[in-house]
């Protein structure tokens, strides 16, 4: 087997002085989908944004290795270049700065070469189809006055414009009705289906993964990873919950 | 006549050199290089320096006033130095008048071609594009340098719907000169405040305007003031009036290149917009840091009518001010947009005055102000509803945004309110650039220094939206110069 797209050793990390994360490690390979699930408060969210370089987190110790690249040290920004996505929990609003300026902003940024316009135009169109977005968001500031479900597939939409190696999908699916569930997972599909990159979907909840092709599956309990598996993971979760797995993970901390 | 400025009540504090260590501090290290250029002018003609009789009446002969002119400059260079310098305001005792020289004559007279100018003042105005977009989207320029107009050009279609745009000095004696005595100073008298004597007294420069009844201008008009002269002052004025039911946008537009000592810029902008007219006035000020901006604006709304201000303020060492809008007639409207930047060195006091008169008034105010490296941005806006203006409406937002821990931002509004029977809001917020926003950009591969100036950008976006596209690139340029470096 080649290579891991991504590498994560004996990764710990600390937030505000907590430690949050202890001693992580997993891989994902090119092309793969992995879940990541666990309940409420259990760390998951902590995993993406260290990845992503979020200064607020703090890497103890451990290495992370993307696409042949230690991303420990890195900017968002680099990393973001080197081909790493996150879809935000909560995407943050930017006052007069519209949608369609800011995913052409970013794949200049990103390209380091000028965008053609009209081709752009276009396929932001088609893409925003798929995601069922009116196109009228495009000129609207950036996630102000969006919906829940319209913040979201505006986060899918960016990466189905940015086209990254790796996406980590931050509970993409909380807060959103079925209609809008059913709309990212389409979105993810397309991703999937068009892409050689990776997902990493962290999440606490089934239901939007029920029509995705899921290669992995981790439970992450109190900063733990406590257990791997297939899909056949979510499965187990979804009928019995996390308890068998806080049990363990208490038995790690004490 | 011995010197009037060493009377002990009224002049500027002496002990402060304006070769002050301040400035030159600042003005190192500053980006603003494209606005920055410097054209020799050892032939041109300058008064001395300092304000006495004797220079006013030199100058007022320069300009050929006839003798009521010279008479108002005499009364208001006496009011000049019977006002106290305000001292509500930025500390401005940098100013030394003594050190100023009012009047610098270029070495031509005014010109209706571009040709004509002489090469190293059009090459001045070239840099700064004036020509290209006068040939672009402009009806007609004016183009000051120093003290004088070299340059003024209206177009054939719009002076044959009867538009009248040309220098004031020879709206004095033209067909003109009638309403021109009538209107002058009488909206902004020199008794106002210190500044507006001073304008009176050495005033140079600056555009009339005069829009028929009901004429629909369609293209905006542009004058444009540089400043060149080291240790010079400029005093401008521009009159306009919009006759009722016409229709005009006035863009005006200032620059200066750095100096080491201090520059003066004490303008008069009056205004007057008659029943059911509108005047859209856009202005962005660029002056460079060693700059005293003591401008003043004021407008008078009639009837129906309609003033709409845009208001871009970068650069200069110390800012006053606040345009004026007195909404005299039933149902008159303002609204004003206005944005200001305050960087290192920078202490940019800037606002805006609404007086309700009229029944049915509203004003509208949107301001932004941005504050960085230690820059002092303070907003006064002061709403004034009479005991007439029944049933008028008044909006205020005005937002701050501080870049740093050690810049500041202060919001001091003032309302006087003397009806029941009117509708007054005011919303104020300060804010900061959050982390959170820097990383969600940043994590699309946008830099640091990028994800910033596109934050302050959007922030600044409702000014921008205001301006035609040509001048709203210009401030996005003007934004992004001053964010450069802001990465620790």
């Amino acid at each position: 087997m080649s290579a891991a797209l991504l590498q994560i050793r004996n990764l710990s990390v600390s937030v505000e002085g907590n430690e949050i994360l202890h001693d992580i490690s997993l891989d994902v390979h090119k092309g793969e989908t992995h879940v990541l699930m666990g309940p409420n408060g259990a760390g998951k969210s902590t995993i993406g944004n260290t990845l992503m370089g979020n200064p607020q987190y703090h890497v103890i110790s451990g290495s992370i290795l993307f696409d042949g690249q230690e991303l420990n040290g890195l900017s968002p920004d680099k990393r973001a270049k080197a081909g790493m996505f996150m879809s935000f929990q909560n995407p943050i609003e930017v006052p007069g700065l519209s949608l369609e300026s800011f995913i052409r902003n970013a794949i200049r940024q990103q390209t380091g070469k000028p965008i053609r316009i009209f081709q752009f135009k276009k396929r932001l169109e088609d893409t925003m189809r798929l995601l069922n977005m009116d196109p009228a968001y495009a000129d609207r500031d950036l996630n102000v006055g969006f919906s829940g479900g319209e913040k979201k597939k505006a986060e899918i939409l960016q990466m189905l414009m940015l086209d990254p190696k790796l996406c980590i999908l931050d509970e993409t699916d909380s807060g959103l009705d079925v209609d809008a569930v059913h709309t990212v997972s389409n979105g993810i599909k397309e991703y999937q289906k068009n892409s050689e990159g990776a997902l990493m979907i962290i999440t606490h909840n089934a239901k939007i993964l029920e029509s995705l092709k899921v290669d992995r599956t981790h439970v992450i309990v109190r900063g733990h990873l406590v257990a791997d598996g297939g899909p056949e993971l979510i499965e187990k979760i979804s009928e019995h919950g996390f308890e068998e797995y806080i049990a363990e993970a208490a038995d790690i901390n004490e | 006549m011995n010197d009037p400025v060493k009377d002990d009540a009224v002049h500027f504090d002496p002990a402060i050199d304006t070769e002050d260590d301040d400035i030159n501090a600042y003005i190192d290290g500053e980006s603003r290089s494209i606005y920055n250029f410097r054209e020799d002018e050892s032939d041109f003609y300058r008064v001395g320096e300092g304000l006495t009789a004797d220079i006013v009446e030199l100058i007022s002969r320069e300009k050929n006033d006839p003798e009521w002119m010279r008479e108002f400059r005499l009364r208001s260079l006496d009011l000049y130095h019977k006002i106290r310098v305000p001292e509500w305001g930025p500390p401005i005792d940098g100013l030394n008048m003594d050190n100023i020289v009012t009047y610098v004559r270029p070495n031509t007279t005014m010109k209706g071609t571009w040709d004509e100018v002489p090469e190293e003042i059009r090459s001045a105005f070239d840099k700064l594009g004036i020509p290209q977009a006068e040939h672009e989207f402009l009806a007609g320029v004016g183009a000051q340098y120093d003290s004088e107009l070299v340059y003024h050009n209206l177009q054939e279609s719009v002076a044959a719907q009867g538009v009248v745009y040309t220098d004031i000095e020879s709206s004095l004696t033209g067909k003109y000169a009638d309403m021109v005595k009538e209107y002058f100073m009488k909206l902004v008298p020199p008794t106002d405040h210190k500044f507006a004597a001073l304008h009176g007294a050495v005033w140079s420069g600056g555009s009339f305007v005069y829009v028929p009844k009901g004429v629909k201008v369609e293209v905006p008009l542009q004058s444009y003031f540089r400043l060149n002269a080291k240790g010079a002052g400029q005093f401008e004025h521009t009159l306009i009036i919009v006759d009722e039911g016409a229709d005009l946008h006035f863009i005006e537009g200032c620059s200066a290149p750095k100096w080491n000592v201090a520059n003066l810029h004490a303008g008069c902008v009056e205004l007057y917009v008659k029943k059911n007219a509108r005047l859209r006035y856009s202005t962005i000020e660029n002056w460079s840091k060693n700059m005293y901006n003591l401008n003043t604006k004021r407008a008078l709304v009639e009837e129906g009518g309609r003033m709409e201000w845009v208001s871009g303020s970068f650069g200069s060492h110390v800012s006053y001010l606040y345009p004026t809008t007195i909404l005299k007639g039933r149902n008159a409207a303002c609204e004003y947009t206005g944005i200001t930047f305050a960087g290192k060195g920078q202490d940019l006091d800037t606002g805006c005055r609404m007086v309700h008169i009229g029944e049915d008034t509203s004003t509208l105010v949107t301001t932004k102000s941005i504050s960085k490296d230690g820059g002092i941005g303070t907003f006064r806006s002061s709403i004034e509803v009479m005991p007439t203006a029944v049933n008028s409406r008044s909006s205020v937002d005005c937002s701050s945004l501080m870049l740093d821990d050690i810049s500041r931002s202060d919001t001091i509004p003032a309302m006087e309110v003397r009806t029941d029977n009117c509708n007054i809001g005011h919303e104020a917020k300060i804010g900061r650039i959050s982390d959170e926003s820097v990383f969600y950009l940043m994590s699309r591969g946008i830099s640091e220094e990028e994800a910033r100036a596109m934050i302050v950008s959007g922030f600044a976006d409702p000014v921008s939206k205001e301006l035609p596209l040509e001048y709203a690139a210009e401030m996005n340029n003007l934004i992004k110069l001053e964010m450069e470096g802001s990465i620790s």
